[in-house]
């Protein structure tokens, strides 16, 4: 194990010159005789943005949870400003202080954002629930953040993604929070947007509360963090300063090992094989006039802003939105997708952004999950697909204790998608489309699903990528199209810089575009 | 401080607020219970009959009340994201109890036994729903079984009598109006102001709408959905007694033979409430309750044939909740 510049038993000694706001000492927990953590410290002081990073199944979702009541510890304490606290229900850890932003949202979505603020502690006048009051506060919290565009009356699902977590924080902030925990807070957000959040952590870190803030952004990590604590397996692995250490340390502390190359080797240039998937011309309600190849063995990547018509642009190649115009031809053969169905069977896959709503049967095996398509859709073969199921989970490299009958739901992240990818390549597709395929994957698998999709260009499939990470895109991708407001903005060869891609992605919509 | 890049900001609460209140069912629901009273009129007219009769429209209010109030308590489990199955034993029960202590005793002993049933059973479905994690809708089936065989082991017919002065409740009316109407009025009026404007509706809403987020958020989840229940069957006790009334007696198929159980979750739903819980309202429940009192007076007026009168009756509940489905997902 690395040397430990602040050992979890004695946190107190770790640096920051105040007193720790919160201390967390030796948590374990073990779920059904597995132990998830073991003795795990940590402390934050007000005004601290305190990292928390670490592959996924590191511990840091339980050990969050631990602090937010929602789970009771097997053992270790928690103190809060001095006094110690055993939480046994979200309730008390908010009225102690502690304020979570879950990666999932906690919001409703067909109540009003005041009703969502105040969730659980609606002010009361006579009686009676003073909407009114309520309706106040919240605006004033919003105009405290700078956030104009939301009004307390508005129904959460009217939101965007990116306001529905300003939504969540300022939830937060109404109940007087002292300790901010924040689960990926950037994960479903384009770049921008969470260079917006980055500016907010940091005011609200000034004005005193604590952050712990889970990231597998490092870049995120390293612009914002004070220190950085890093788990692995259930362990507390080391607490840093951030200034202290760099990218590659943080790294190989939460891995075990260096990963030197991040992004496997592009395709030479003569690699782009035959056409694939020709569009020109493909529109509907949020798509103006896209002209789009695909080429075997090519990697084309999208960019985009959230909102900019990237994933509207993947699901109606997939048919599940279809265009309503356009010529789209697959394979040699002319056919615009009107459903999922149709696009399988010509040979198109998609890989969707919400793994887990949209690309699985959580409660299912790996095996029933892999088999799905080939299953629903005639024309696969199907005794031949199911007896070559142990290839095809080989060939993603899936790693499941429980082997094939493992529920899927109790896979990590990366093994989960690797499941997706397994049960789009059953059906042997033509076009792999991926959106944001790394979302809420951990460093390692991450790495692995590059390698994998990199592999899969190779073997001759065409495959597009849409991801909000821009280095992503650009180590990956062969090409970046980038989109803005439903059409394509540009075209940039691989290798562009994060910069350009930007201009194109918020440069103003180039009126009446060349087509038709 | 919002880039421009950003998706346009939801502005000035104006326009929104106008936009949700069109697509508010209840407003919907009102506006259908409308046009169906019209209609109603139009063909009974034609037919040659008087919809606005008095005797016509004391009939439908009388109608309205034993199905409303049970709609009424439906409305808040299903809000709460639970439902109950239980309600039309409940209600036989209910009825028989009322009738036997009511001779026996005093009105008052009457009610209050009454609603101590409704209490104890609403706390069985909520602790059974909550605490043994049994979906509601298999829980509150066996609550229904249970009362069943109780109800079938001990009664083979009418039992008990209320006294005349209780019977006021069922057949006095004022004008056109029933008195009973008014307890319908008053208990879907205090289920109204629980909830929308007490944190406990809020809570229940959140509970229904997402349990995960309503605990996350520090609700109670568990004892909402207990009280919820413990409503509901209040309500249904209050049914009960208004049933009681009526008859004179107590009755075991006072509660079964009219389908409360599936006519009040018909009711809620055509009502626009959504069966997953936390949206809708009592509001709209009433107009659906309305709705299909106006068409069984409609269709007995014209005679028609009780199956035929079943085939408009689902077809209108299924056409309500696919305008609702394709609403929502237009919204989402």
């Amino acid at each position: 194990m690395p040397a430990t510049p602040a050992p979890p038993e004695s946190p107190q000694e770790s640096p920051g010159e105040a007193a720790p706001l919160l201390t967390m000492r030796n948590v374990s927990k073990s779920f059904l005789g597995v132990r998830v953590l073991h003795d795990v410290g940590l402390d934050l002081v007000a005004g601290e943005v305190h990292a928390l990073v670490g592959e996924n199944g590191a511990g840091k979702s339980t050990l969050m949870k631990v602090l937010a009541g929602e789970h009771v510890p097997d053992s270790g304490t928690i103190e809060l400003d001095g006094t110690a606290h055993a939480f046994t229900h979200p309730k008390q850890a908010q009225a102690a202080g502690i304020g979570i932003i879950h990666q999932e949202f906690a919001l409703l979505e067909h109540r009003t954002v005041a009703e969502n603020v105040f969730l659980g502690r609606e002010p009361t006048r006579y009686g009676m629930v003073d909407r009114r009051a309520m309706e106040r506060r919240t605006g004033q919290l919003l105009a405290e953040l700078g956030e104009t565009g939301i009004s307390p009356r508005t129904y959460v699902r009217e939101l965007s993604v990116a306001r529905r977590q300003t939504v969540e924080i300022v939830k937060a902030l109404a109940s007087d929070v002292r300790v901010l925990v924040m689960d990926e807070p950037t994960a479903p957000l384009a770049d921008h947007e969470a260079r917006l959040l980055h500016d907010l952590v940091r005011r609200l870190a000034d004005r005193g509360l604590g952050i712990l803030y889970i990231s597998h952004r490092l870049r995120e990590v390293f612009e914002l963090s004070g220190r950085i604590t890093v788990l692995k397996d259930g362990r507390h692995i080391t607490t840093v300063a951030t200034a202290a250490t760099d990218t590659d340390a943080i790294v190989r502390a939460m891995v075990g090992r260096d990963l030197s190359a991040y992004y496997p080797p592009r395709a030479t240039a003569d690699q782009g094989g035959e056409i694939a998937l020709a569009l020109r011309g493909g529109r509907n309600r949020r798509l103006k006039g896209i002209d789009l190849d695909l080429r075997a063995g090519e990697i084309t990547g999208i960019a985009g802003l959230q909102g900019s018509g990237r994933t509207s642009l993947a699901r109606a190649l997939f048919g599940a939105a279809p265009f309503s115009e356009g010529e789209m031809t697959v394979g040699g053969r002319k056919l615009r997708p009107r459903s999922p169905r149709e696009a399988i069977r010509a040979g198109i896959a998609l890989v969707t952004e919400d793994r887990k709503g949209e690309g699985l049967a959580l409660r299912q095996s790996v095996r029933d999950n892999a088999l799905l398509v080939t299953r629903a859709v005639p024309g696969q073969q199907r005794a031949t697909a199911a007896r070559a199921l142990a290839d095809l989970l080989e060939r993603v490299r899936l790693q499941a204790r429980g082997g094939p009958d493992q529920q899927v739901q109790f896979l990590s992240g990366g093994n989960q998608q690797k499941v997706v990818i397994a049960k789009w390549l059953a059906a042997a597709p033509k076009v792999l489309l991926f959106d944001e395929p790394t979302r809420g994957v951990d460093v390692g698998a991450k790495a692995a699903i590059h390698t994998l999709v990199r592999d899969l260009a190779k073997e001759g499939l065409a495959v597009l990528i849409i991801s909000s990470e821009l280095p992503e895109l650009i180590g990956m991708s062969d090409r970046i199209l980038v989109m803005s407001d439903g059409h394509l903005a540009g075209e940039l060869p691989a290798g562009a810089s994060e910069e350009d891609i930007m201009r194109l992605a918020t440069g103003p919509a180039v009126e009446g575009s060349d087509a038709a | 401080m919002t880039p421009t890049a950003l998706a346009p900001p939801v502005r000035a609460t104006e326009p929104v607020r106008r936009r949700s209140k069109l697509t508010d069912p209840a407003v919907g629901v009102w506006l259908a219970a409308a046009v169906v009273i019209v209609l109603g009129w139009l063909i009974v007219t034609i037919d040659g009959g008087s919809f606005f009769a008095r005797a016509n429209l004391t009939t439908i209010l009388s109608n309205c009340v034993a199905l409303g109030l049970v709609a009424v308590g439906q409305s808040a489990v299903i809000l709460t994201g639970s439902l109950d199955l239980s309600v039309a034993y409940l209600i036989s029960l209910g009825t028989l109890v009322a009738a036997e202590t009511m001779q026996d005793g005093s009105v008052i002993t009457g009610i209050l036994a009454v609603l101590a049933l409704s209490v104890a059973v609403g706390l069985a479905n909520g602790l059974i729903v909550t605490g043994l994690k049994v979906n509601a809708f298999i829980a509150t089936l066996g609550t229904a079984f249970i009362l069943r065989g109780y109800i079938e082991d001990n009664y083979t017919g009418p039992a008990g009598q209320v006294p005349a002065s209780f019977r006021h409740l069922g057949y006095d009316r004022i004008g056109p109006i029933p008195v009973s109407i008014f307890l319908l009025a008053a208990v879907a009026a205090a289920a109204w102001f629980l909830t929308k404007r007490t944190r406990l509706g809020h809570h229940m809403y959140a509970t229904g709408g997402d349990e995960h987020a309503a605990r996350l958020s520090g609700v109670r989840t568990r004892r909402t959905v207990i009280i919820a229940h413990i409503i509901c069957s209040l309500c249904v006790g209050a049914a009960a007694l208004f049933l009681a009334s009526r008859l004179g007696a107590g009755a075991p198929w006072a509660g079964t033979e009219a389908r409360y159980d599936l006519e009040s979750i018909a009711a809620v739903v055509l009502g626009g409430t959504a069966l997953a819980g936390g949206r809708g309202g009592v509001a709209g429940t009433l107009g659906g309750v309305l709705i299909l009192a106006v068409l069984d007076s409609v269709f007995n007026q014209l005679s028609v044939d009780p199956f035929f009168k079943n085939v408009v009756r689902g077809v209108v509940i299924i056409a309500a909740v696919a305008l609702y489905a394709r609403r929502g997902r237009r919204s989402a």
